[in-house]
Order: structure tokens, then C-alpha cells, then sequence
């Protein structure tokens, strides 16, 4: 089937300007040669931990950053290098939602202004029609009519967190990105989010693609997970396969450093050591390797590629190396 | 058995309290007066702490629980805060009442603080090296240069790689991580008897959330500092503390040891939570990815439903629960839990009251 969305060899690289005559002293690569695809009516999990450019990868997919080289294809069209005025159009078809939903809304619009706002924009907007279909959408979110008359401080953040919803939702977009959409709601309000989502995802059959860093968030609502490691993809597969089986070392840390509700169990944790490097100058080879518990001789000369070790499941290590012969 | 169930306490986690508590709770109340009114952000709170134990205070946003962390410290704004009722005893003084100047000798020394953003405590005019040698001159009338010798032995102790190098650094000059080891560093630097850790890894990425929890653990056996461990995650709970107390809205309604609380919830607040949350490897293939969700949303301090605060989102909600607000009854092998549905409530003809 042909997918939705293509990212192919993504790169942004953040140029770094110094002194007098804003000399470009080096590059931060947030996203270093990232690929993927989203089928129709699909979820796929970016995860990774902050500095891994997993929202740089969003924003450079909606074309909201300018990427520095690779190709996104939307839909059959070649989006990268596509003038404003013909990105417009898809546009619509390609919406965001943010983590913190307080910063994303403007404070001095009701929430029916506030849905309303991109519909104008596209001119989709038209008088009694347009404020129906506001009610509509608002009703899918969980919110009254009533609602719509307030401004975003009268809500909570759940509540905050269903109008960016709403917003993004009320230009009948194909996929929706959301960037960390529950991290900053509390536990009993992040279960209703995620239901809407999903419930949502059926009904308007729309394809998300959900960059989180809580590992337990992504198992429950992807299909399949991609996981990232200062800008590039180090794992990648079905929910399934990444979370059962997980192959790269870095996978594994991660998983098994969550704390997990079950006092009753055993635990065994690999602790990795140090932060996250910087990056602006990744460590050579592998940009694990000096982290990583299993890391010999060759892990710093070379980056390994990312190979399929079994159908579906890639994995970029060096320690599967019968598949890897990049 | 229990051994085994949790590598990291060293502690048997079944070992009963015994008399005369490291730090003991009562009747705390801490009020805000507000423009709009009064918010009862801690109501009637009662809670103890023991030697080298950790408990776990664990709610949602606006439950009261920094609020109680701020009281134990006398930390709270006033005004608009203020301390209206209750006692908080640690070693036969009671903190509400203490003057000032006697309240700066215990905190920072004998009871000691770290926050969720580190770089929001840490002086940024001042070197690491600078602020945790404070410590030593301030409590312990130490001189400079030997102030700044024991600075350094902490940052060692905390892990910090290359610690005299790092003495001199500013907080801005440091990652998350290295903050945070700087904070407990600080926070340990006068081997207090309580750690009152209010979020600790909240911002922290997963893998060094890990690493720090590790060394709280690991501190609390070297210095036997008894940790009131403040999150919101109940991974984080489970992993760390022995005791867990549930607070919702101002109140405490479940208390428990860290195991019972999570075999058997009692309150639906907690059973709720414990069920809402989506944990690794719960998916099943085939199955629904919905979870259980609480309805409604966590109420305003200003205008809390009468009766039972969680009244309106709860599923088994009965009407007398509207009306009156339940007690917090001991529920056997050391629980307490405030709601209805469990005997020993005053008002009501139920008859078996578990005692504890």
C-alpha cells in the first residue's frame, strides 16, 4: 500500500553564528538523515529523550522548520521544497497539537475564535454554517457550546488540552501530529486524552503520528514505534516487536528505566551512565557508543546503518551484524 | 518475601512503626486567602515519618502536597499562606510554632529540601562549589577553604565526575542531571535527618531519572536520611518507597504500605488511578487500546463539591457521600483510608470497625 507520508533522509542542521559578523562557527544536528513512512489510518510513535530531535523531526514534516536536506512527500507531492502558496492547501490536511496547550492559545480569543481562526484562514469560514460546524467539533471533544464562549485561562488543562484538539481537528486534517499531547496533564486527566485521541482516530479517520517520551503512552496508542538517539532513528518497528524484543542497547536502557508500578516485581535496570551528548559535535561512530553497556572495538569508528534484522523491525547497532553489511 | 519484591529498599518494608516518630503530622491545616477566597490547600493532614524510611506522598496537581512539603519547611508564601491549624513535632519541637531564627537552624540542616527544577534553586551568580560550601559555613561554622574541601567530597559522593573541576562551574555550566547531583549534594551536605524530595526527576529525562533515584537510594542507606518522596508518578512510588500516602484535594485519603496499596486499592480514588495509568508490556493484540479513564476533573480549591471531594467523579458514589465529608478510619495492618465505603465512620450504623 502506498503510504501516506514519506520522510526520506530527512536533515535539519541548525547552523551556530558567532561574533562581529555572525560567523557560522559549527551545526547542531537535531535530525541527521531520519526516514520513515505513515500509512492511512495509522499511529507511529517517535520516542526518544529531549535533544534526540524528535519534535525538530514534527516540525520539519509540517514544513514549520525548513529542513536542510532529504525529502518529504505528502500524499503523492513533494512538499519540501514547495512554495508557500502551494503548501497552503495541504496544509490544512496536516495539523499539529502541543504539549503545553496554554502557550499554543491565544489568550485574548474565545475558544469558538480560537477553532474558527484556521478555518478563516483557508477560507472555509462561512457564517451560520461555520459556527455550526464549531459546535460540532466541539462537541466531538467533549466540550458544551457554552465553551466556546471563554476565553483559554477559565479552562483546565485537560480541558486546554481538547481545544488545541479541537483547533486542529476542525479543518478535517489526514494526519495530526502531536508533540508530547498528554505529557503535561495530570494521570487521571491523560486517560481521557488518550481516548479522545483514539475514538477520534476511528471516527475521522486520521493517521497520527505521536512524539512522546513516556514509553507506556506510545505502547498503548502506536502501531509502530521509532526510537531516536541524538537525531537519528536507532530502532525502529512494530509496537509489538520494539517492546517485546527490543534489539538496539539504547532500546533497552530505556525500557528498562522506567519505574514501574508493581512493587512486587523484580527488577533488573541497566543504569547507563552520563547525559545525553551534545548535538552540535555527536561522538564519532556511533553516537551511542560511549554510553552504551555493550559497545567494543569499532563502535567509535563507524556509524552502523540501519538495517531489517526481521521483517519490519530495524535496528542500527553493530551488534547485529550478520544483517548488517553497511 | 518482600526482600526480593524490591531490590533497592533496604529495609524490611513490613516493619511496624514504633513509638515517637521521626516527624509526626497532625491536623495540618494550610490555608491561602485569596481575593476570590479561601483555598484550603492542605486540610487536615496527618502523617509520620520514621527513621531511614521512605514514605511517598503522591496526587495530582493541587492536592496539596508541595503545600505540605512548604509547611514542614515553614516555606509556605505569607501571605497569602498561612498555617491555621495542626502540629508538625520533629525531635520534641513543634515546627509550626518554632520562632524563626530557631526554625533556620533545623532547615537546610537537619531537614533538608530538593525541587523539581533545580536551576530555579541554585544561585546562578554562584559557583556549585560556592553554594554547597554555604551550607558547611553556615550550619557548621566551618572555615573557607576547609568549607570548600567538604563541597567537593560531597560532589564526589554525589557522582559528579571530575568534582573540584566541577566546584567551580556555574549552575548554567551544568546539565539537568548534573543539577540535580548538585542539589542533593546541597540538600546532603549537613547529613540531615529528613530529605524532603517534592518532584525530583519530574524534569528529568528517563535514563537520568534512573541514575538519580538510584543515588537518593543509595544516600538514604550511606547517611540514614528518611526520605518524604513527593510525585506524581506512582512508577516513582513504587520503586522507592515503603509507605505511600494518596492525597485529592487538601486531603489525605489512603494510606498504606507501598505493597498493599498496589495489590489492593481501597479507595476508588487510588484504585481509579491505578487504573487509568498506561503501563509497558499491558497492551494486548486484538484488545482495545481505550483505557480506564476518572471522569471529570480534579476541583477547584475555591469551590470544592460538598461532602466527599471526589464525590462527583466517583463511580461508586453513594448520596450520603455528597453530603458529608468522610473520616480518615484505619482500614487494618496499618491503613487508613476516608471513604464510605469502608466501616468505622462515626455517623453511620456500620458496625465493625477495623482497627489497625
Amino acid at each position: 500500500m502506498q503510504p501516506l507520508l514519506t520522510v526520506d533522509d530527512l536533515k535539519v542542521h541548525f547552523p551556530i553564528k558567532k561574533g562581529l559578523f555572525s560567523r557560522t562557527v559549527g551545526h547542531v544536528y537535531a535530525v541527521d538523515g531520519v526516514s520513515l513512512t505513515l500509512a492511512g489510518g495509522e499511529t507511529l510513535g517517535l520516542v526518544g529523550e529531549s535533544g534526540c530531535g524528535k519534535t525538530t523531526t514534527g516540525l520539519a514534516i509540517l514544513r514549520l522548520l525548513d529542513p536542510t536536506g532529504g525529502r518529504i512527500i505528502y500524499d503523492g507531492n513533494d512538499i519540501t521544497g514547495m512554495s508557500r502558496s502551494r503548501l497552503r492547501p495541504l496544509r490544512r490536511q496536516l495539523q499539529i497539537i502541543f504539549q503545553d496547550p496554554y502557550s499554543s492559545l491565544n489568550p485574548r480569543m474565545t475558544v469558538n475564535e480560537i477553532i474558527a481562526d484556521p478555518l478563516r484562514v483557508h477560507g472555509l469560514y462561512n457564517g451560520s454554517e461555520g459556527r455550526q460546524w464549531v459546535e460540532y467539533i466541539l462537541e466531538k471533544v467533549g466540550l458544551s457550546p457554552e465553551h466556546g464562549r471563554r476565553y483559554p485561562h477559565e479552562f483546565s488543562g485537560g480541558q486546554r488540552q481538547r481545544v488545541g484538539i479541537a483547533r486542529a481537528l476542525a479543518l478535517r486534517p489526514r494526519v495530526i501530529i502531536g508533540d508530547e499531547p498528554v505529557s503535561a496533564l495530570d494521570v487521571s486527566i491523560q486517560a481521557q486524552i488518550i481516548n479522545l485521541l483514539i475514538d477520534l482516530q476511528t471516527e475521522f479517520d486520521l493517521s497520527y503520528i505521536i512524539i512522546a517520551h513516556d514509553l507506556a503512552v506510545v505502547e498503548h496508542m502506536c502501531d509502530r514505534v521509532a526510537v531516536m538517539y541524538l537525531g537519528k532513528i536507532v530502532e525502529s518497528g512494530l509496537y509489538h516487536q520494539v517492546y517485546n524484543n527490543p534489539l538496539h542497547p539504547y532500546t533497552r536502557a530505556l525500557l528498562s528505566a522506567i519505574p514501574v508500578p508493581d512493587p512486587g516485581r523484580p527488577r533488573q535496570r541497566t543504569i547507563l551512565q552520563g547525559d545525553v551528548p551534545s548535538p552540535i559535535e555527536p561522538p564519532p561512530g556511533c553516537h551511542f557508543h560511549p554510553r552504551c553497556p555493550r559497545a567494543r572495538d569499532g563502535c567509535n569508528r563507524r556509524m552502523p546503518e540501519l538495517v531489517e534484522h526481521r521483517p519490519g523491525h530495524r535496528v542500527r547497532c553493530w551488534l547485529y551484524r550478520d544483517t548488517n553489511h553497511g | 518475601m518482600i526482600a526480593t519484591a524490591n531490590a533497592h529498599s533496604g529495609q524490611n518494608p513490613r516493619s511496624l512503626p514504633k513509638a515517637g516518630h521521626l516527624l509526626e503530622i497532625k491536623g495540618l491545616k494550610t490555608y491561602f486567602y485569596l481575593f476570590e477566597g479561601v483555598a484550603r490547600a492542605v486540610d487536615d493532614v496527618s502523617l509520620h515519618l520514621d527513621r531511614s524510611e521512605v514514605v511517598g506522598v503522591v496526587g495530582e496537581s493541587g492536592c496539596g502536597k508541595s503545600v505540605t512539603a512548604q509547611s514542614i519547611m515553614r516555606l509556605v508564601p505569607e501571605p497569602p499562606g498561612r498555617i491555621v491549624g495542626g502540629s508538625i513535632v520533629f525531635d520534641g519541637m513543634d515546627l509550626v510554632k518554632l520562632p524563626a531564627d530557631r526554625i533556620r537552624n533545623i532547615r537546610g540542616n537537619r531537614i533538608a529540601m530538593i525541587f523539581q527544577e533545580p536551576m530555579t534553586s541554585l544561585n546562578p551568580v554562584f559557583t556549585i562549589g560556592d553554594q554547597i560550601a554555604e551550607m558547611f559555613r553556615q550550619h557548621m561554622h566551618l572555615g573557607r577553604r576547609e568549607s570548600l574541601e567538604r563541597a567537593v567530597e560531597m560532589l564526589a559522593r554525589v557522582q559528579i565526575p571530575e568534582p573540584a573541576k566541577r566546584a567551580r562551574a556555574y549552575p548554567h555550566q551544568l546539565s539537568g542531571g548534573m543539577r540535580q547531583r548538585a542539589m542533593i549534594a546541597m540538600a546532603l551536605a549537613c547529613s540531615p535527618e529528613i530529605l524532603i524530595a517534592d518532584e525530583p526527576t519530574t524534569a528529568l529525562d528517563v535514563t537520568v531519572q534512573a541514575q538519580i533515584l538510584d543515588l537518593m537510594l543509595q544516600l538514604r542507606q550511606d547517611f540514614h536520611t528518611a526520605i518524604i518522596m513527593i510525585t506524581h508518578d506512582l512508577g516513582v512510588i513504587a520503586e522507592m518507597a515503603q509507605r505511600v500516602v494518596v492525597m485529592y484535594a487538601g486531603k489525605v485519603v489512603e494510606e498504606a504500605l507501598t505493597a498493599d496499596l498496589f495489590d489492593r486499592p481501597l479507595h476508588p480514588y487510588t484504585a481509579g488511578l491505578l487504573e487509568s495509568m498506561p503501563r509497558l508490556g499491558s497492551r494486548r493484540p486484538g484488545r482495545s487500546r481505550k483505557l480506564k479513564e476518572i471522569k471529570g476533573m480534579v476541583p477547584g480549591l475555591l469551590d470544592l463539591p460538598p461532602g466527599c471531594s471526589f464525590a462527583p467523579r466517583c463511580p461508586r458514589a453513594m448520596d450520603i457521600c455528597r453530603r458529608r465529608v468522610p473520616e480518615l478510619v484505619p482500614a487494618g495492618n496499618g491503613r487508613r483510608v476516608r471513604c464510605r465505603l469502608f466501616p468505622g465512620q462515626g455517623d453511620t450504623s456500620a458496625t465493625t470497625a477495623d482497627g489497625g
